[in-house]
């Protein structure tokens, strides 16, 4: 069924999308992750603009981090003092973010930005998380226990001023690490249209010795928090947010998830860490790749107004 | 006020019909839709233009008819945008503006315009993708280039690769020979707003008549609704999808809830 997308201005198959929104969706609930770093590279490769694939996946992930967050919020799983400080960040860098999205995309520059951020993030931490688990998964054959968190080793994030007391997570830390670390992922957010769960996570739990316990349901706050605040952006500044592909894509991505989240919980943690890491590094040599090679097309056209 | 200017420019208008002298020809065409509506689900079709040339007592007999039809979309800014290789890797470079070029052109003949007209003639009249006039920003001056100009060529063939672009040399045919048709194919993604048509009438490779003819492509329903509301109203555009997103989620986690 073709379908008119009135944004990205371009007729669609609506059960593509679907299945895209889906398969997404079961990756994302398998890992806990919200998925956008693999949703928008979707969209841009079935040729959807860029831009509109950034503005459009983020209320994508508004959605699958609200129900994440509903059930999390139940376990009593959130820090909620700990998610206030990281928007305080979140919501500059989301803001920064939309800046300077719009800024590049007058310029002409914001594909590439894209498409290097892509490039630079996803190999980096794709893999490092590649390397960890592969780590894992050999000590764990080896027979040796698989260390999960090394409590009360002092780095040099203790040191800094401005100490706070986090009651749920039970930790005492300064707020300025907090807070650059939501900035980060709300400018990223922004301009890459990913959630930055995948990055968010590893940093809670490594730099600022958050408690597995809270980590993934305060990591969603933020996520919901600072996609909302994206997606409002968005539809002021550029309007380049597509409600209809959005729609579609939310339908198809919750409903992924559910079933993602019980295939998840049949792999074994290490063997998820290599997987997630292995996809994470793909998306991003595709990227480069792309970058690399000589275009067939090499010059592009754009409306920028004027439509009389 | 604008009923007078009317009333002056149609008596204007009829003093200059009898005051010139008779006219051997005049071109009567008319578009088989002059306002198409786009659907949700359209996926492009195709207009017809007819029309047929009137003759009278001071047409020379045994004229052949040839005839150009051009289709200007609604004009627009665009910019189109070369890649080149730096440091390994390809990104934009240089760039060009097109000023207030349109968004859709379609260039119908009967047969190929250098058989109809000198090139001498093809450029006053405009004749063909080669003598359009695509304006562009050249420094702080503004002007067409030459023909074979890479940044207008490109913008061209890009534009013609989406269907919005086109030039045919028998599109134009002739069911008797003063009676004529032309289809004129609306591409899905085709842009709205009004679409002139400017018929010219050639015989030996000299301008006879000129008429024009206009149509309309508006777009209806849901799609539209929502584009127009995300173009003026993004604010409670960008609240309804937050609202949406939350609603999805929350009903998402209702709908799975496993306790």
């Amino acid at each position: 069924m073709q379908l008119f997308l009135p944004i990205a201005d371009i007729p669609v198959n609506v059960f593509l999308i679907l299945a895209m929104g889906a398969a997404v969706g079961f990756v994302s609930g398998m890992f806990g992750i919200g998925g956008g770093f693999l949703m928008t590279p979707l969209l841009i490769f079935v040729g959807i603009s860029p831009a509109v694939a950034v503005a459009s996946v983020s209320s994508h992930i508004a959605a699958s981090s609200m129900s994440g967050a509903i059930s999390y919020w139940r376990r009593r799983s959130i820090d909620p003092a700990l998610a206030v400080v990281l928007l305080t960040g979140g919501s500059i860098g989301t803001a920064l973010g939309v800046f300077t999205f719009t800024w590049l995309r007058s310029l002409g520059q914001l594909d590439l930005l894209i498409a290097l951020s892509y490039v630079i993030l996803l190999t980096t931490v794709g893999g490092l998380m590649f390397w960890e688990g592969l780590r894992a998964m050999l000590r764990a054959r080896g027979g040796k226990p698989v260390p999960t968190r090394r409590p009360g080793s002092h780095v040099w994030i203790h040191g800094l001023p401005l100490k706070m007391r986090f009651k749920r997570s039970k930790i005492y830390l300064s707020v300025i690490p907090v807070v650059a670390i939501g900035l980060l992922i709300g400018f990223l957010g922004a301009v890459m249209g990913i959630g930055g769960g995948f990055i968010l996570v590893p940093l809670m739990i490594y730099l600022l010795r958050v408690p597995t316990s809270t980590v993934i349901g305060t990591s969603m706050v933020l996520t919901l928090v600072t996609m909302l605040f994206a997606t409002m952006l968005h539809a002021l500044t550029n309007h380049l947010v597509d409600a209809v592909l959005a729609l579609i894509l939310m339908v198809g991505g919750v409903t992924g998830a559910q079933f993602g989240a019980r295939a998840g919980q049949k792999i074994r943690g290490e063997h998820l860490r290599l997987l997630l890491g292995l996809l994470v590094l793909a998306v991003g040599v595709r990227f480069a790749f792309e970058l690399g090679i000589k275009p067939t097309e090499l010059f592009t056209v754009r409306e920028t107004g004027g439509a009389a | 006020m604008r009923m007078r200017a009317l009333a002056i420019s149609a008596m204007v208008l009829a003093a200059t019909i009898t005051a010139l002298p008779a006219r051997a020809e005049r071109l009567i065409v008319s578009v088989s839709n002059h306002r198409v509506t786009v659907t949700p689900n359209y996926s492009g079709e195709e207009l017809v233009l007819f029309g047929s040339v009137e003759k009278d007592a001071n047409t020379p007999p045994n004229r052949n008819y040839d005839l150009v039809v051009t289709v200007f979309g609604p004009r627009a800014d665009m910019v189109t945008r070369r890649k080149e290789r730096k440091f390994g890797i390809w990104i934009n470079t240089d760039s060009r503006q097109f000023l207030q070029v349109p968004t859709y052109l379609a260039i119908f003949s009967n047969r190929p315009i250098d058989a109809i007209a000198s090139p001498e003639v093809q450029r006053r009249q405009q004749l063909g993708m080669n003598n359009v006039v695509l304006t562009q920003r050249v420094g702080t001056d503004y002007a067409d280039v030459v023909p074979t100009d890479p940044f207008r060529t490109a913008f061209i063939r890009l534009k013609s690769q989406h269907g919005l672009y086109r030039e045919s040399s028998s599109a134009v045919t002739f069911l008797t020979p003063t009676l004529f048709r032309s289809g004129i194919p609306l591409p899905a993604e085709v842009p709205i707003g009004t679409y002139t048509v400017d018929i010219k009438l050639f015989a030996d490779g000299q301008l006879i008549t000129r008429t024009e003819t206009a149509f309309e492509i508006v777009k209806v329903g849901f799609e539209q609704f929502v584009a127009n509301t995300a173009r003026q109203n993004g604010f409670v555009y960008g609240l309804a999808t937050v609202v949406m997103a939350l609603m999805t989620g929350w009903m998402a986690s209702i709908v799975f809830r496993k306790d």
